[in-house]
Order: C-alpha cells, then structure tokens, then sequence
C-alpha cells in the first residue's frame, strides 16, 4: 500500500513526465523546475484534479553560496585549533567593511522553494525553482496562482534580492525605508553594516556604520555521523558527487 | 457644504490597535476605506538568520518570541522539524505533556486575543475577566519552566522536565496580605495536575461568562457581523489557515488532518462558521477555547497514571541527567559536547508543520549537515492573514479596520520575525 506521498509522487510524475527531478524527500514529495516552466507547471499544480494545491503554505529564498563550509574542518587536532575559530571564514565572523569570499561554485546560488499544500488529497509538495543567473537572480512571479504570493515574494526581494518577474510591487517590506542590501544572504554579516542612534547635537536619528565586533562562539562544525550515512542528501553535494562520477 | 476629499491617513505604528507595531496606510474616501498598504518589519529581528549562528538548541528560545502569545507552539514547530530530521523517538509522556500545552497555548492566545479584540471594538470588561484566567495558565508555565512566558519548554527529543509535585506560592507583600497570599494558595497545594484539573472544571463556566458579555450583545452584533466577509476560494488564495480558514467554512485543522503527537488519540470536535466573518470567526475561537479545555482534560486523565520518561535517552541530543554526569565518564562527555557544539543533523531539508492558534505554523530546516541550521524559514500563520487586510478592509469604514486587525489575531513577533 503506497503512502500519500508516494501517491502524490507517482501522481506529479504522471503529471510533469518529462520532469526526472521528482522524489520524495523524507515526508514530501519534490519537484525541481526551471523557471521559464514555473508559472505553468504551477498553474497545472493548482488546477489539476490529480494534485489539486489549492494553497500555498510558504516561499522562501535560500542563499547556496556557503552550503557545506565550515569554521572547524579539521578530523585531527593541531595547535591552531582556537584560532580557526577566532580568525573563522564565515558570515558569523566578519568584521566590517571585508566582504566575504564566497566559495565558487557552478551550481546556481538563489533558489526559491514553494511548499503547497493540497486540501483534497491532504498531502504537501516542495516546488524548488533555482535562478540562472547569480548576479540577478531573476525567477518568474506566481501571484497569479497563489494570490498570497504576493508579500511572500517580497520577502524573498527584501531579503536575498531575488527578483519576480511579472510581481505588480516589488518593494522592500521587513527591513527599514531606505536600507541597502539584502539581509539574509550570506555573504551579509550576522551584524548588519549600518547602526542608528539619536544624535542630540543634530537633533535627529543618525546612520553609523557599526562598532560592535561580531564573534563565533560556536563554531560551525559538520560531523561524519555514521548513523546518517544511509540517509538521503538532498542539495548540492548530491548533484557535486553525480557530476565527478560522470566526469 | 464643505468639499469632500480623498485623503490618505497614516493609521499606526504607536496606536493601541494596531496590536504592537503595523503601520498602516490609508487612502479613504470619506470614511470609507479604498486601499490599505501594511507596512510591517518595524519588530523584524532576524530570527531566521540569527538562527544561522546558533546551534539547534539555542535558538527554541528565540521561537518563544516570536508568537509571544502562544510560546509553546512556536517552539513546538521548530522542535518538530528537528525531530523530523533527526528521525528521534519523543516518548508518550512527552507527547502527552507537549499536547497539553499546546492546549493551554491556545487558551492562553485565545483569551488573549479575545480580550484585546473586545477592547478594541469598545468592550471594557471582557478584557478583565480574560486575564483573570490567563494568569493561572501562565501560572502552569511558571510552574513547568521556571518562566511565565518564554518558556523554552520543549526541546527536541522531549521536553526539558517531567511535570512539577508543587506549585509556585504566593507570598505576603506590601501588595498582598497574609491572607490574602494563602486565600491565593487554596488551590496551588497540590501538584501541577491537581491545579490544573481544578481550572479545567471551572473553565466552561469562564467562557459562558464571555459569552454572556458578548456573543448576544447588539453593539457586538453590530461592529462584527458581515464584517470582512471571506469566501472559502478566496480564504484558500489568501493563505489562510487556522480558524480564519475555519471561520470561512473550510473544515481544515492539522490536529485532524495530519496528527502530530497524541492527537489521534483523543476526542475533540473541530468547529467550522459559515459565513466566514468577523462573528463567526469569534464563535469558533470561543468553541476551539471549550475544546482546548476537553482536550488538556484528556491530557491530565492520561499523565495522572502513566509515568515513564519525558525525553529521548539519546544523549547525543538531550543532555544525561546530572546525577549520572558526576559518575559516569561518557554522560560527563556527552553533556560537555552537547553545550559547547550541540549536535548535527544530518544533511537535508524538512518542513514541520503544527496547528498553531492562529493557524498554520510550519518550520522550514535546510540542513548541510553542521550544527547550526543553514536556514531556517518560519511560516508564520499572521504572516499571510495581515497581507489579505487590504482586501478585507476595501469598502469597510474606518472603524472597521479596528475590528478586522482584531479578528485576524495579528501579533507582530511572527509577522515581522
């Protein structure tokens, strides 16, 4: 007897068969598509019987640049072992004013993951949709689909600078009027660039540029966990590791 | 006759009914409303991305503060999503102590909730006697944790410790007399249970009282019936979940549909309006209120007899009880790793959903394998409800707007993150 997920997987194959992206992951069915094919395959989500994802739970942005990287890779001890932490080469560490070296990559950096949420067949579904371009990452709008993609999609502008094609207004909405960047990529730090205090002299609120030292106290660590090694990766690594073994 | 003109009105971020910080934008005609334009993020602290920094463990406090009115279930959500990954067993204790509370969260946020709309609508009263009984629920969180609001009760695995034999006293103050102070502690002499049951049996008449004050009450009647009316295909596009889905006739609620914990266990009955506004979303608040209270009664029957464990015995995820730690070598070192690494989950992504008060609460985890998230994204229930004020507010008069910020149950902690 196949579960729901694997109904709904079985059904999104059937659905999209060109598409070879879809698998279950843990509880969920996943679909990569590519953005030219979103708004489509999204409508097709929405509308087909079969899948009927009358609703969209969330959306969200994730930054790839720094997947996999730690502060604290090392199997062995050494005698450098508090620095790496101290003197580490992520978002957490950064002091101000040194952009971060984000480790190149070719996989695209910004991808956009739709969760829906079908009533009918109560069963959920992952969309992933990865922009091209990593210096404008572009991906098509689905307000049309799911109307509160709206200030989803803007969330998603404000906070990693993905642009929607197609959104009716695209403006900023969690950060301040006025604010430079986009707070949730990672090469952002942890500590934001900018800080605001009341300045009695000139009697108005004043922009500096921060004075606190951001600090690791934990470390980043990835431990090689013999219980997991079964068990399903479902990024980066996964793709990095087809791609070797074809080369 | 002076000219009327349209005029935009800046409505917020300090007023009282705009429930913590909305700004919101205004074009009206007259008194009439053509366009409302939230502006949120004013209480944005970046969670999600302070959650980056953090190891898994020290980020379930930041979740309390985020829902500020329902703590548990938000940390409920995260913990979920954890478990989710790490694929850990929560013993039965556990998830029957898990499921109380998030029953008592939802009193507590309802009675919340219920006050705070009353008084914005202009009910006085109502906001009185629902604090009344908000202070012996948070008094049960004092009890549990330690902490009245930001509990950072659950943890993955379980939940942080068993259920307390003793109440929390009142003492004799400048504010309160001897007598007074043990006229309070009548009913705290026994364990949390007893204290808890003795509310369970008192609980139904509280919301009768409610009831009495508002549900027949013509002024209320006036300021809510037919306002912000939602159809159940427009409830759907909007993203609505929880009882603003209910209040719009769409039978959905998590804890039926998709059991997490006990909930398959016990018996409670899921209430659904059918016009979908503002009144009939208050009648199923106030009936998920009685509810609540049969369940959380389910929830003592069952702990009062059964004892066992309240977390996982993995100690590469929850801690190794003190005693052990002063003895045994491997406890000591467990305990060690876990407070200055925490613990790796194992690479993937998982999305963990509760049935929040106010909806649909879902935590989104990408895991790369590290002791800290890569990324965390908070589906926060508020979230999708304030961005369809617009609709809801669009020929409705001023006032109006007051009663619909009040009937979305809107909190900023969770919209702004």
């Amino acid at each position: 007897m196949p579960t729901r997920v694997e109904q709904m997987r079985d059904a999104l194959q059937a659905a999209f068969p060109e598409n070879d992206t879809i698998r279950v992951s843990l509880d969920m069915a996943v679909i990569d598509v590519a953005p030219d094919q979103l708004v489509s395959v999204c409508q097709q989500l929405h509308d087909d019987p079969a899948l009927s994802f009358k609703q969209m739970s969330d959306l969200c942005g994730v930054d790839f640049a720094t997947y996999g990287s730690t502060e604290w890779s090392t199997d062995t001890g050494n005698m450098a072992s508090f620095s790496r932490a101290v003197n580490a080469s992520s978002t957490g560490s950064l002091t101000f004013n040194t952009g971060l070296d984000l480790p190149a990559s070719d996989q695209p950096r910004f991808v956009v993951i739709y969760h829906l949420l079908s009533l009918d067949h109560n069963v959920r579904c992952r969309v992933r949709c990865a922009a091209p371009d990593d210096e404008m990452p572009v991906v098509p709008s689905i307000t049309p689909v799911w109307n509160n993609a709206d200030w989803y999609e803007r969330e998603a502008f404000d906070l990693f600078g993905i642009l929607f094609d197609g959104h009716a207004d695209l403006r900023r909405i969690l950060t301040d009027y006025g604010f430079t960047g986009h707070p949730f990529r990672k090469d952002f730090p942890l500590i934001g660039t900018v800080e605001m205090r009341y300045d009695s002299v000139k009697e108005r609120v004043v922009y500096e540029p921060v004075s606190i030292e951001p600090r690791v106290l934990v470390p980043r660590v990835i431990r090689e966990d013999s219980r997991y090694a079964s068990g399903e990766s479902v990024s980066k690594t996964e793709s990095d590791a087809a791609k070797k073994n074809d080369a | 006759m002076p000219e009327i003109r349209n005029y935009t009105l800046n409505f917020g971020p300090q007023h009282p009914a705009a429930h913590g910080v909305l700004r919101l934008v205004l074009e009206m005609d007259g008194e009439v409303v053509e366009r409302a334009d939230p502006h949120i993020g004013l209480l944005h602290r970046g969670t999600e991305k302070l959650a980056e920094s953090k190891p898994y463990n020290q980020t379930i406090g930041y979740m309390d503060r985020l829902d500020y009115v329902s703590m548990m279930c938000n940390e409920h959500g995260y913990v979920m999503a954890i478990e989710k990954l790490l694929e850990v067993e929560v013993p039965k204790r556990a998830q029957y102590i898990r499921t109380m509370f998030d029953e008592i969260t939802r009193i507590l946020n309802h009675l919340m909730w219920l006050g705070a709309h009353g008084l914005d609508i202009g009910a006085m009263s109502i906001f009185l006697y629902c604090f009344r009984e908000r202070e012996d629920l948070m008094d049960c969180y004092e009890a549990v944790s330690g902490a009245r609001l930001h509990a950072t009760y659950y943890r993955p695995g379980g939940v942080a410790r068993d259920l307390p034999d003793r109440m929390p006293q009142y003492e004799a103050s400048r504010f309160t007399s001897k007598a007074a102070a043990s006229k309070l502690n009548d009913k705290r002499q026994g364990n949390m249970l007893d204290f808890l049951e003795d509310f369970v049996q008192r609980f139904p008449k509280c919301v009768d009282e409610y009831e009495t004050l508002l549900t027949d009450n013509r002024i209320w009647k006036q300021r809510t019936v037919g306002i912000g009316v939602v159809t159940p295909e427009r409830a759907l596009q909007l993203g609505f979940t929880g009882p603003m889905l209910r209040g719009s006739n769409i039978e959905w609620d998590l804890r039926k549909k998709q059991p997490y914990e006990v909930y398959d266990e016990l018996d409670f009955d899921i209430p659904v309006g059918v016009n979908g506004d503002s009144y009939d979303r208050y009648l199923v608040r106030i009936e998920e209120m009685r509810q609540s209270n049969r369940i959380i009664k389910q929830c003592i029957d069952w702990l009062r007899v059964n004892e066992g464990p309240t977390i996982t015995e993995d100690h590469k995820i929850a801690p190794p009880r003190r005693a052990e730690m002063k003895g045994d070598m491997e406890s000591l070192i467990h305990h060690f790793k876990l407070f200055t690494e925490g613990f790796c989950l194992p690479e993937g992504e998982a999305y963990a959903a509760v049935e929040h008060p106010k909806g649909e609460f879902g935590c989104f985890l990408v895991s790369d394998g590290a002791n800290k998230p890569y990324r965390l994204k908070v589906r926060a229930p508020g979230f999708p409800h304030l961005a369809s004020l617009d609709e809801m507010a669009r020929g409705h008069m001023l006032s109006d707007v007051v009663a619909l910020i009040g009937t979305q149950d809107i909190v900023f902690g969770e919209i702004d993150r």
